[in-house]
């Protein structure tokens, strides 16, 4: 524009202009620390206090561990090789490691059996948790998998979960051959299929009860950390598929379907998990026919898993909600039925929103299976409350064994938030 | 134009024949207390390519909805390539099959590839192995002139290239009848050509096609048949000569010179 023209309201650019760098004074750590840390006087004053509180909590802690020893064979050792150093005992962690994660019923020439099950664990798992990138063969392991671990943990015959895996089997082919007459009608036959199967390989495991044998170990042995694995992992991946089907159920046209899972997710959720624990515990026994022996770890592992389900049930309904319900009426309009406009386009963006809610949950259940300590099972809050802390040798030790059983607890959460914040990132579609 | 070949069994391009390809008698239709579908009475042929207009709320979304069972009718019939619509599923899933729709806000589904979109019906409700499933989508986002863009997401397409999208997945299906619910409403000016011109490529094919629209100049181009709609009623259908021209009812007079007066 010429100056004559300066006040002209008509104006054409002739030449793009191009893009350019910011300039140099507004990049670069001393900007981020004068803008972050030192903005103003509150802001200055509130860093100095932080950095007090830091080197404050630090100065606790770094002698604590330094100085902390991992020789000795009771709490009067300890004492005599501290001498009064601030340091931590941690011979105790060493001592009862073993108890810490197997629990002290676990007979300790078989630990190397649930040892070798938390190693295929990272067998199996990963063929789950990073379909994208192997194989699907490769989910034949994480299918084998809870029978192999089953088969390690408890002993006893090889044969018992083959029919097991057997009845589901059976099940499945039966549900798939009749469901086309019906999703309903292939229901029932399928879990007729798979009852008939695993009653006929309950007379055949009997019979061959000595067929790839290992020495069984009762399920009051299970204890530690291993017990906490175990109801963990059991129950989180039995409740993710529960927790599925009680959210679709709870949107069904069908009154008597959305009649039973509202009454069951509000119920479930409506109640403590402890009470629900000590129903497990004690009161199923009542309705029971006293001959059945009905494990309890098995009683546990309904009543984490029902608790669960109907929490990860509402956050699902969240996330199905959440979709627009044009997707519905696309699926709808591309004559896709029900199961598939569910499995293929409702359901993987649904999970999708709800990945951050499912993994709440999943965490949140991990750590609540150390409520089962309050019903006497001695896992490994059990462990530490009671044979470790309650022991002559070792009483009195609680920073140690508290602070032990954190990080346990602490790594294994922490991987599994990780794992979904990556995959959270993995199935982001809009601006890759 | 190049057409867009998806019945290339029939010969004629822009011609009507006598057989009906849907029949609607006596449909009525109520949301709770409210009257949405008044006595709807409407016949289209093979071949046709019908606009329906009105003001919002008349009810015409409504109409082409119930043609594919998105919306329940209560009363009256519609027979659609000579299944009745009953409330049987399989029916249902039948015609739904046979009728294409595309709606005003895409709805591709996000979590698929543009390709992936295209394919999921063919192979899932038609049973098409995935090879020949895919060959056919290239087909058919080659026609609607995106086939560069078949391995990215819907999110990152613009709205005119994610509507093509929609007609080329709803294509796959090989669909006799498309419906088409204000396909050009959410669209940025710069984008609705591009959706029209695949529109108008689709009806000179001669594919049968039902469409609500307020793209008079595709109706006048295209239609051979306008109706419009009002409190649920067909209140004046006619030619687009007859019906831009010469409309007869009030209700349509203040309507045309209204959408028309600017």
């Amino acid at each position: 524009m010429s100056d004559a023209h300066a006040h002209s309201v008509a104006f054409v650019r002739r030449s793009e202009i191009p893009p350019a760098p910011p300039p140099t004074a507004e990049t670069g750590a001393f900007k981020w620390v004068r803008e972050n840390l030192f903005s103003g006087p509150f802001n200055t004053i509130m860093t100095i206090l932080g950095i007090l509180v830091v080197w404050y909590l630090l100065s606790g802690l770094i002698p604590w561990i330094a100085n902390g020893t991992w020789e000795g064979d009771d709490i009067r050792d300890c004492r005599e090789i501290l001498q009064g150093s601030g340091g931590g005992c941690f011979a105790v962690i060493a001592d009862r490691w073993p108890q810490l994660l197997f629990g002290f019923q676990y007979p300790d020439y078989l630990r190397w059996r649930p040892t070798l099950a938390f190693l295929l664990l990272f067998v199996a798992v990963p063929p789950a948790l990073f379909v994208m990138f192997l194989p699907r063969w490769t989910l034949i392991a994480t299918a084998i998998y809870p029978f192999v671990a089953y088969w390690l943990i408890w002993g006893g015959t090889l044969l018992a979960p083959l029919m097991t895996a057997l009845a589901l089997i059976g099940g499945y082919l039966v549900f798939k051959q009749v469901e086309k007459r019906g999703f309903v009608q292939g229901l029932a036959a399928g879990i007729v299929t798979a009852v008939v199967i695993l009653w006929i390989g309950g007379f055949v495991s009997d019979a061959g009860s000595g067929v790839l044998r290992l020495e069984p170990v009762e399920s009051r042995a299970m204890g530690g950390f291993m017990l906490n694995l175990i109801l963990g992992t059991v129950c989180v991946s039995l409740s993710i598929p529960l927790g599925i089907m009680l959210a679709l159920g709870r949107q069904s046209k069908l009154p008597i379907v959305k009649g039973f899972c509202v009454v069951f997710i509000e119920f479930v959720r409506g109640v403590p998990l402890i009470t629900l624990l000590f129903v497990a515990n004690v009161v199923l026994a009542y309705f029971l026919p006293p001959d059945v022996n009905f494990d309890l770890i098995i009683r546990v592992i309904i009543m984490i898993t029902m608790f669960s389900a109907a929490y990860i049930a509402e956050v699902i309904r969240g996330g199905l909600a959440a979709l627009p319900k044009g997707q519905y009426e696309a699926a709808d309009s591309l004559g896709l039925d029900y199961p598939q406009a569910m499995r293929l386009i409702i359901l993987p963006q649904a999970l999708k929103i709800s990945i951050p809610g499912i993994v709440n949950v999943a965490v949140g259940l991990f750590k609540d299976t150390t409520l089962v300590s309050v019903i006497s099972m001695f896992d490994l809050v059990g462990m530490i409350r009671g044979p470790i802390l309650s022991s002559t040798d070792w009483v009195g030790v609680y920073w140690e064994l508290w602070a032990a059983a954190c990080i346990l607890f602490f790594t294994v959460c922490y991987g599994i938030s990780q794992y979904s914040q990556w995959l959270e990132r993995q199935l982001r579609t809009d601006h890759r | 134009m190049a057409a867009l070949d998806t019945n290339p069994n029939e010969p004629t391009a822009m011609t009507v024949s006598d057989e009906v390809a849907i029949e609607i008698k006596g449909m009525n239709k109520w949301f709770g207390q409210f009257h949405v579908l008044r006595d709807i009475d409407l016949t289209v042929f093979r071949g046709e390519r019908i606009v329906i207009c009105g003001p919002s709320g008349s009810g015409k979304s409504t109409l082409i909805r119930c043609i594919n069972a998105l919306e329940e009718h209560q009363q009256g019939t519609i027979v659609v390539d000579g299944t009745p619509l009953s409330s049987d599923l399989k029916n249902i899933d039948k015609i739904r099959s046979e009728v294409g729709m595309c709606f005003q806000h895409f709805n591709l589904f996000p979590h698929l590839t543009i390709l992936e979109n295209c394919t999921l019906a063919p192979i899932w409700v038609r049973k098409t192995p995935k090879r020949e499933a895919e060959e056919t989508a290239m087909y058919f986002l080659e026609k609607v002139k995106i086939p560069d863009q078949a391995h990215k997401y819907p999110g990152q397409l613009s709205g005119g290239q994610q509507q093509r999208v929609a007609i080329a997945r709803s294509l796959c299906m090989r669909p006799r009848i498309m419906l088409f619910d204000e396909p050009t409403s959410a669209l940025d000016p710069e984008m609705i050509k591009e959706v029209l011109d695949t529109m108008i490529q689709l009806a000179e094919e001669g594919m049968t096609m039902l469409c609500v629209t307020h793209e008079m100049g595709f109706a006048r181009q295209v239609a051979n048949r306008v109706i419009f709609m009002d409190a649920g009623q067909i209140v004046e259908q006619n030619e687009p000569e007859g019906f831009f021209l010469n409309p007869q009812n009030e209700r349509t007079k203040l309507f045309l010179s209204q959408i028309l007066g600017h």
